[in-house]
């Protein structure tokens, strides 16, 4: 063996060498609902984003090599656990994704912590997350129930809609709901005339909304979610609420259910939301090559906030040159968040993501200019008022 | 002026009107469910899954044929029989000798993959299906605004149980019906064409779903979940009237929604239950149900 | 309303009573030992947790054949017992901070009372009128469960501790737990053979192929019905109990009537009144869901056509089709 040989040997084993140490190999698990009620605010929605996310991040080109499955929890906590622990134990996953359904989302952030991986939640907004049950493993980034009643609570009151009536879905969330928001509303100067619970799931609402319109509120909150809140909206289209001057808040209230209600039934109702396609240039642009994907359907925020949260981590394990859970997750929250889709934001120690939030108007159908144009922007939550202010009573990380 | 437990007449009598009209759905939900069984002996779970394909196929006609509401409300319930036939023909027809709650459970797999399919179609969140021009707006009656669709809601279920009674009660067909009902075997003797009977009389109890979902469609979110729970109350809404007579799951249909919406008034917590306590009330003190023979 | 034809393939006819009964016990012994022993080796091919699920699930399904198989009662509302139990296990060792196994038993205990009070009622009507009312019935305890405060709403009750065996042995790891689950299956399972092969259970299936017969005997069927009734929903209890501790959690899924269909639906494809059906019933539509996860929408109308295609062409399900070539009750 000539020395030319020995030495083009010897570079072609180091070379391959500091390659492997170079490609980190990441896997994340999109995890959510692809068949049942947050099917199409979540769903295979989330996959693509997290697709964007790492083609537009260059992964490859940096030597991350990123992997992406997914799955369907059917919103049944054990099929979610049980996906979960697989795909942690056998399957190699780093990162879990999305989880809307709130009972999914604890029970996959309490196995995340277990496991020592990472969960990065954008669809469930239970508060929990980052209160009782909150975990080092855990970033809550998009939303969650008291950010969007805060949002819309106080925002609506200093635009003058200072007396409020409750429409409750009567189990533990809707309660949630109303609480938190008729504190705000309160807080803010409004009055909470009345509440009635209804049963969930609802279907008829006429009774309900009758009960509300003769409490002559300006403002009647619906405390509830999906497809009650979709009901009640229609039904008060039909009993003429909107017209008789009243306003719907919706306190839960995703574009896609928008786009399901049509603007004839929906305009005029007030939501708050973390993110609209049609902001800037930058989510407009973001946006079409989502639909280019996604059958023309415009993103939800929660199919943003999975591409921003799976872009922070990717660079996450940039900076840190591993994927050690520990690692990434202290750099992500040391270091402040940025994209296109959620601007500035920073990671909390109690995992709770915070960003800026905005107050929306739909749009009656006249001023519309064609599908998925709904939104009026009528105010910016700042991020430092838009969240549940850090509690370490709640939460026992905080110091 | 006199109040009810702090509950004014106004909103009393707006409540019981809002009870009608949900009764309505219950009364043609159950008289279809009435029919059904009682020529075929099975319950039909599918039911609520053929009320939900009525309202889609409304919203279908509406968005790739462009054909309105009140042409839907006549084509939509004949689609859903149509299909209701075809079920009949290929699956129910080669189970009539073996136990009949091979039959409930063989509609409980058609509802699964009726359901998913559309699902898997339309997802979950629903379609948009706007109120017909002609029934916009509403009336003050003086105690409630009353939309006029609501109004047209009881007035066409009304007349659709009606109709429904009379063909049973008072015509031939009705009479073979209820021969047949009695000893197909009987019935079959008299060169009366009884499969031909039981296939038509299944089509029409879908078909009769199918019109149901075609009025839900304009003020419920058209989405291929909304049969599913309902369907279950539409069963303790039989389990009470019992399935001796049509009248009497019509009558209890409409009964039972003016019960639920006096419920959402004075204690509306219990508005989802309330059916369901009654049920069992009802099987206490008369385990046949209200209008049921006997066992 | 006759029920002759559910699982009607329980006898083998022909042979002398005494030669069938020595060959019958014969081979279900060594049943029972192919079972024991894959319970043992299974946990080191498959994944324990799944096969957890598995094993709550087949004593969910053997609790309904009992009533089902046996009894010729279909209940469709037997996710109240099994979610129920669930809850009240789950809360029991989350918040009174009971031991597994105790917590266990309230679960059962609950499921054992509630059982009672809704047997009472539905096996007032028969056939259709049953599987209705309990359908009735269990949507009630869906709307209690949702709506209580212990429950968590829709959170359901979560992070609930698996806790020490006896205050001693820790169950944390996956493996240790599954042995306690497969002993929890194994005497509940026994307990259901035992229950069909008494006189007791000799009388249920006299009531079921011919109830006005049976009360002509003198049997008062009432009370039979009865006992099978709570007996079934006391074991689902168990089963639904075991899996709060199994997945640390408890939720609305289990207490849904989707839960009463999957249960009826792993019955169906194992074989009604089949010993063993059950459990390869549950087998077969646990990996389904598992395996079929990434396919999303498509698992309930695959689900659906097992159904129909069961219905349709199957009836005896797998094991009733076996026993019927081995000519032997399976």
């Amino acid at each position: 063996m000539g020395i030319k040989t020995w030495l083009l040997a010897t570079t072609f084993i180091v070379g391959a060498f500091s390659a492997a140490q170079a490609q980190i190999p990441v896997k994340l698990g999109v995890l959510n609902d692809r068949s049942g009620v947050y099917a199409d605010l979540s769903g295979e929605g989330s996959v693509i984003a997290a697709r964007l996310a790492a083609e537009d991040f260059k992964a490859a080109e940096k030597g991350i090599n990123v992997d992406i499955i997914s799955a369907d929890h059917q919103n049944k906590p054990d099929v979610g656990s049980n996906i979960a622990r697989q795909w942690y134990d056998r399957d190699g996953v780093d990162v879990i994704l999305d989880v809307p359904t709130s009972s999914v989302a604890l029970a996959v952030s309490q196995i995340t912590r277990e496991k020592n991986k990472v969960l990065i939640a954008s669809g469930p907004g239970a508060t929990e997350l980052t209160g009782k049950q909150c975990s080092p493993n855990t970033i809550h980034w998009t939303y969650d129930t008291y950010s969007l009643g805060k949002g819309t609570g106080s925002a609506v009151v200093a635009q003058g809609g200072d007396t409020w009536y409750f429409l409750t879905a009567d189990y533990a969330f809707g309660h949630a709901l109303e609480r938190d928001t008729a504190e705000v509303v309160k807080n803010a100067g409004g009055k909470v005339l009345g509440q009635v619970k209804h049963p969930f799931p609802g279907g008829d609402f006429s009774s309900f909304l009758l009960q509300a319109q003769a409490s002559n509120a300006k403002v009647i909150g619906l405390a509830n979610a999906g497809g009650d809140t979709i009901n009640a909206i229609k039904q008060a289209s039909e009993f003429g609420i909107v017209a008789g001057g009243q306003t719907l808040a919706g306190l839960l209230v995703f574009l896609s259910e928008v786009h399901a209600l049509g603007l004839e039934a929906a305009q005029g109702l007030v939501l708050t939301e973390a993110f609209y396609w049609d902001q800037n240039d930058g989510t407009r642009e973001w946006s079409e090559r989502f639909a280019a994907q996604h059958g023309g359907k415009k993103p939800t925020m929660v199919h943003a906030g999975v591409y921003s949260g799976t872009l922070h981590y990717l660079k996450g394990v940039e900076a840190t040159k591993s994927k050690d859970p520990e690692k990434v997750l202290q750099w992500m929250r040391d270091n402040p968040s940025e994209d296109p889709l959620f601007g500035k934001g920073e990671v909390r120690v109690d995992g709770r993501h915070v960003h800026d939030m905005y107050l929306f108007k739909v749009k009656a159908p006249g001023d519309s200019k064609g599908p998925w144009d709904y939104y009026e922007q009528l105010a910016v939550i700042p991020a430092a008022d838009a969240f549940r202010p850090l509690d370490g009573e709640a939460c026992n990380l905080v110091k | 002026m006199f109040e009810l437990l702090g509950v004014s007449p106004q909103v009393l009598f707006g409540q019981l009107l809002l009870g009608l009209i949900n009764g309505s759905f219950y009364a043609v939900l159950s008289l279809g469910l009435a029919i059904i069984f009682g020529l075929l002996n099975i319950i039909n779970f599918a039911h609520g899954a053929q009320y939900m394909m009525g309202a889609f196929v409304a919203w279908m006609l509406l968005q790739y044929a462009g054909v309105g509401y009140w042409w839907s409300l006549l084509i939509a319930p004949l689609v859903v029989g149509a299909t209701g036939i075809v079920i009949e023909r290929l699956f129910l027809s080669r189970l009539q000798n073996v136990d009949h709650l091979y039959g409930l459970l063989l509609t409980f797999g058609l509802a699964l993959i009726i359901q998913g399919v559309f699902r898997n179609e339309y997802g979950v969140s629903g379609l948009p299906y706007g109120i017909p021009r002609e029934l916009a707006g509403g009336n003050n009656l003086g105690f409630m605004f009353l939309p006029n669709y609501r109004a047209w809601v009881v007035v066409a279920a009304l007349a659709v149980c009606i109709v429904t009674w009379l063909v049973i009660e008072r015509t031939r067909l009705g009479a073979y019906l209820r021969a047949a009902t009695e000893n197909a075997t009987l019935v079959g003797a008299f060169g009366i064409n009884v499969p031909m009977l039981v296939t038509l009389t299944y089509g029409f109890g879908v078909a009769l779903a199918g019109f149901a979902g075609v009025l839900a469609a304009p003020i419920y979110a058209v989405n291929p979940n909304m049969g599913a729970d309902l369907i279950i109350v539409v069963f303790a809404v039989v389990v009470i009237g019992g399935m001796g007579s049509i009248l009497g799951s019509i009558v209890t249909g409409f009964a039972l929604g003016i019960v639920e919406g006096l419920t959402k008034v004075f204690y509306p917590e219990a508005s989802s239950t309330v059916i369901f306590v009654i049920m069992i009330l009802v099987l206490l003190v008369k385990p046949a149900g209200l209008f049921g023979r006997a066992a | 309303m006759t029920t002759q034809d559910i699982a009607a393939s329980g006898t083998a006819a022909g042979e002398p009573i005494d030669t069938v009964a020595r060959g019958n016990s014969r081979l279900y012994g060594a049943l029972f030992i192919a079972l024991i022993v894959g319970l043992l080796i299974a946990p080191h091919l498959l994944y324990p947790v799944f096969l957890m699920k598995v094993l709550c699930f087949a004593l969910f399904a053997a609790a309904l054949n009992l009533l089902l198989g046996y009894g010729g009662l279909l209940s469709f509302g037997h996710a109240a017992y099994f979610g129920f139990a669930s809850y009240v296990s789950a809360h029991a060792a989350k918040v009174w901070g009971l031991t597994p196994e105790l917590a266990i038993l309230a679960g059962t205990a609950t499921a054992v009372v509630l059982g009672l009070i809704f047997g009472a009622l539905a096996i007032r009507r028969q056939g259709i009128y049953f599987a209705m009312i309990t359908l009735a019935l269990a949507q009630l305890i869906y709307f209690v469960s949702l709506q209580s405060a212990f429950t968590g709403g829709e959170d359901g009750i979560q992070g609930v501790p698996r806790g020490n065996l006896f205050g001693v042995i820790p169950l944390t790891d996956d493996r240790t737990l599954y042995y306690v689950v497969a002993a929890i299956f194994l005497f509940g399972f026994l307990l259901i053979f035992r229950i069909i092969h008494s006189p007791f259970g000799q009388v249920l299936r006299a009531i079921r192929d011919n109830e006005p017969r049976a009360i002509s005997l003198g049997y008062r069927t009432t009370q039979y019905k009865l006992a099978v009734f709570v007996l079934s929903a006391g074991l689902a209890g168990l089963a639904g109990g075991t899996k709060a501790i199994v997945f640390q959690l408890a939720s609305l899924t289990d207490v849904h009537w989707t839960m009463s269909g999957e249960v009826v639906l792993m019955t169906l494809v194992g074989g009604m009144g089949t010993i063993f059906g059950p459990i390869v019933g549950s087998v077969i539509v646990v990996s389904m869901q598992n395996y079929l996860a990434s396919f999303g929408a498509w698992v309930p109308i695959i689900q659906g056509i097992v159904f129909v295609v069961c219905v349709m062409l199957f009836r005896e399900g797998i094991i009733g089709v076996l026993s019927r070539w081995v000519k032997r009750p399976l």
